[in-house]
């Protein structure tokens, strides 16, 4: 069943075309790739899916309804959280504080009665506080909670995004580049984790990434994009030995010499036979 | 050869440094005089017959350039002469400013340049003692080149004693009144002259306030508490903190009406900078239109309690302070709806721009049958007033008003900082567009801000009027926006005692200093920049706030995926 599906989607900044008559459809339950060189609008779809950006053309649903026309805060209440590829904490507040800001949408108490600490707030505020420290836990950043969010090391704040997304409790997960800049040791850790948010929160997953090994890895299917167009669509296998896409990262020239190389070896064969 | 960067030392001293040092210092201390600090300060004395705070500046002057260009550049007997000569050229400064001032008429630029200023630099002996300023320069430089090779401890014990016996000569009218006539009579008498200390009282102040700081910084006495666990502690600390209180209430029986006036207005800035607080500190709207709120109060409160011409309802002032509020938060949603989409420091312009109309149109002619134009509104009764006995007639009844008032505006900032909404806030502090994307609605949360800012100075506005007795459009002016957004800055962005500590600095000690006030904003600029320079954090910073459900985080939390986090139902692996 699909949960997000982009139809002709296009967005345009003045004559640049980031995204043109993209046709997408991403499966409840799945972990999904957009790759591309640089610039080629992955994360101008993000921002499109999210809401931060006004799609020019097309349409965008989310679990059958049209999202394309709503806020951002809108679309968060509907089920999809996002990281971003420069990583976006709440650098002045606390680690914990951060997954707090994050279950927002999900706190029922007025202002009022935060003033007079009515015993429903305490309650609620109690409970959001052992969430708070159950995602810390599970991001694997036990014990970090009083930290400022911007004094944590690199990875702790990769994870930490992720559990400030997870904190909305989204049914979609749009992740922006999670393992740039990261070490082998520490990508393998993430691809884990990314893993286990479909296995065990059964979430679906969307991610941006550069690092084929990730993207092969954990992919059910690959999207890749080329300067704002789908050129390739299918399972890793498939994108693996997609001339296209070859083309697309490698250049024309990297194809050519292969087929050059080819022919030569197919006419030295052809000499020895005789 | 050395001709780029510093030049080769001549007896072991770095001559680039003192003569620039020296030039500053007479810059410095030439700017002083021809504004007019100095001839005005002179007549506040420091010691009594000894000393005016006029000569304190400028010995202040020619000391610091003396310390300036010894420290750290030379030592031993090279220190004091490089001291000495940077003493010598910012005293020689003073002494061409006499000489010049003997042959050109510098009054004609500098209306302070009078022969009282040339008095006053060369102790009442005129162009003859021309040289007297350079004497000085030299002797108070060497000093200052002495004292800066002692340790750096030591200096700063000394430092503080200085520093000591200034703020009681600045104080001492404020201190003496209250202990005149008490037990402490023959203790005043000691220490403060009718005007500024006596000499005993320098003498006394300076060991003390010297003594006391090496022997803490010795630590001959250990805290006591610095072993005691955190509840203990806070028992312990509760009497203080009852006597805290009990000196904050007795404190206006204490000094009197002046001071009480001059504390009312400062609990009334404390109560504006907790609203401001909110907006600024916790959601980071750099609102500069909070006088629009303020008068939006205050005429509210005019409006109805007026006994006088322009009132409507004759209303007791208490009735009156909730609709205040609340015209002040309509006012604010009302002004805000249309500008919240503005960012950061556009915002600030826009909201100026606000503050800028409120007042203009409280003094126009288009509402003057309702507002009273520039004559205001008059008669607007005391809040508390009890005709037979009299009972808290003066001041010191707005003061306790607003204290409770500010009192209560704290309490909610707090709880506010601790909740859903506070948080919200601080996430459109730090990343707009992060917030919106994690659910906070942007529109209603800012406004949200904006309004309750709007109602506290609306309060603020009230309790003014209140104090005052009546409201004019020329009490309402762009500077109390000022105000309360410098104080909020000095005493640290989010932090409520940073706001109590700053509307002290910026709004206490000024009115002390009446006699002073031609140079009001002079002082706030140089106490801005220090801030920016030496302390942008403020004064005292606000810290991450303790969670009161404070649990050591990783004694409870589970290792379980959190709840509920998506609909469980997922095809394929």
């Amino acid at each position: 069943m699909p949960l997000l599906v982009a139809d002709k989607v296009t967005k345009r900044f003045g004559g640049l075309t980031a995204v043109r008559d993209l046709d997408f459809v991403l499966d409840e339950g799945a972990i999904a790739s957009v790759i591309g060189p640089n610039g080629a609008g992955k994360t101008t779809f993000f921002n499109c899916v999210a809401g931060f950006y006004q799609i020019d053309e097309g349409s965008l649903q989310f679990d059958g309804s049209v999202i394309q026309h709503l806020r951002p805060d809108h679309i968060a209440h509907l089920g999809i959280a996002r990281t971003y590829q420069n990583i976006r904490l709440f650098t002045n507040v606390t680690a914990i504080e951060n997954i707090l800001i994050g279950q927002h949408r999900h706190l029922r108490s007025s202002w009022i009665a935060a003033v007079l600490a009515a015993r429903g707030v305490r309650a609620e505020e109690a409970t959001a506080l052992a969430e708070a420290r159950r995602l810390l836990a599970f991001a694997g950043l036990r014990g970090r909670g009083d930290v400022l969010a911007g004094n944590l090391p690199y990875g702790d704040q990769r994870r930490l995004e992720i559990a400030r997304a997870l904190a909305t409790k989204p049914r979609l997960l749009l992740l922006d580049e999670p393992t740039a800049g990261m070490n082998p040791a520490e990508t393998t850790g993430m691809t884990k984790f990314i893993r286990s948010l479909r296995d065990d929160l059964g979430l679906t997953i969307l991610l941006i990434e550069h690092e084929m090994r990730v993207v092969m890895d954990i992919s059910d299917r690959i999207t890749v994009l080329d300067y704002g167009e789908k050129i390739a669509e299918g399972t890793p296998r498939e994108i693996q030995t997609n001339p296209r896409v070859i083309e697309a990262y490698l250049g024309r020239g990297y194809l050519e010499r292969q087929e050059r190389q080819r022919t030569a070896e197919a006419a030295g064969n052809a000499a020895g036979g005789t | 050869m050395t001709s780029v960067g510093r030049a080769a030392p001549v007896f072991g001293v770095a001559w680039n440094h003192v003569i620039r040092t020296g030039l500053v210092g007479a810059a410095v201390a030439i700017y002083a005089c021809l504004v007019g600090i100095v001839p005005l300060f002179h007549e506040r004395p420091m010691i009594q017959n000894i000393i005016s705070l006029g000569q304190t500046v400028l010995i202040l002057i020619l000391f610091g350039t003396g310390y300036l260009a010894a420290r750290g550049w030379a030592r031993g007997l090279p220190a004091i002469l490089a001291g000495a000569v940077g003493g010598a050229l910012a005293g020689a400064g003073l002494t061409l400013l006499v000489v010049a001032g003997a042959f050109v008429d510098l009054r004609a630029v500098f209306t302070p340049a009078s022969p009282a200023l040339y008095d006053v630099i060369t102790f009442e002996t005129g162009l003859a003692g021309a040289w007297i300023p350079t004497l000085f320069g030299v002797g108070l430089g060497a000093l200052a080149g002495a004292l800066a090779l002692l340790p750096a401890a030591t200096f700063r014990s000394l430092a503080r004693g200085f520093v000591g016996v200034l703020l009681f000569g600045l104080f001492a009218g404020l201190l003496r009144t209250p202990m005149l006539g008490g037990p402490l009579e023959g203790l005043a008498r000691l220490l403060f002259a009718s005007d500024g200390l006596t000499i005993a009282g320098a003498v006394i102040i300076f060991v003390l306030v010297t003594a006391g700081s090496f022997v803490r910084r010795r630590k001959v006495l250990p805290d006591p508490l610095a072993d005691l666990p955190a509840p203990q502690r806070r028992l312990i600390a509760l009497p203080f903190l009852v006597l805290g209180v009990i000196a904050l209430l007795l404190l206006p029986q204490v000094l009197g009406p002046f001071f009480a006036q001059v504390i009312a207005l400062v609990a009334i800035y404390i109560l504006m900078g907790f609203g401001l607080n909110i907006t600024l500190g916790l959601a980071g709207l750099l609102d500069l239109g909070f006088v629009a709120f303020f008068a939006v109060g205050a005429y509210t409160a005019g409006l109805m309690t007026s006994t006088a011409e322009y009132g409507l309802l004759d209303w007791p002032w208490w009735a009156a302070v909730p609709f205040a509020m609340l015209m002040a938060a309509v006012f604010g949603g009302f002004l805000g709806l249309p500008i919240l989409g503005i960012r950061g420091d556009y915002l600030a312009i826009a909201t100026l721009g606000f503050g800028e109309i409120i007042r203009l149109l409280a003094g126009s002619d288009l509402l003057k049958p309702l507002l009273g134009g520039p004559r205001g509104i008059i008669n607007i009764p005391k809040p508390i007033d009890v005709p037979p006995t009299h009972f808290l007639a003066g001041p010191d009844q707005i003061y306790y008003i607003a204290l409770v008032c500010a009192a209560i505006v704290a309490f909610v900032a707090w709880r506010l900082r601790a909740s859903r909404l506070g948080r919200a806030w601080i996430a459109i502090r730090e990343d707009e567009d992060v917030a919106e994307a994690l659910g906070v609605n942007l529109i209603n949360t800012k406004l949200l801000a904006y309004m309750l800012g709007a109602a506290f100075a609306g309060l603020g506005g009230a309790v003014f009027a209140g104090l005052v007795g009546a409201i004019f459009p020329s009490s309402v002016d762009l500077f109390v926006s000022i105000n309360v957004a410098a104080l909020i800055i000095v005493g640290g962005m989010g932090s409520l005692p940073g706001v109590v500590v700053g509307a002290i600095f910026l709004i206490g000690i000024p009115e002390l200093f009446r006699e002073f006030s031609d140079y009001r904003f002079l002082f706030y600029g140089f106490a801005l920049i220090a801030m920016m320079r030496f302390r942008p954090e403020g004064l005292i910073p606000s810290t991450i706030v303790a969670r009161e459900l404070h649990v050591p985080d990783d004694t409870d939390a589970a290792q379980l995926p959190p709840a509920g986090a998506a609909a469980a139902t997922r095809q394929g692996a």
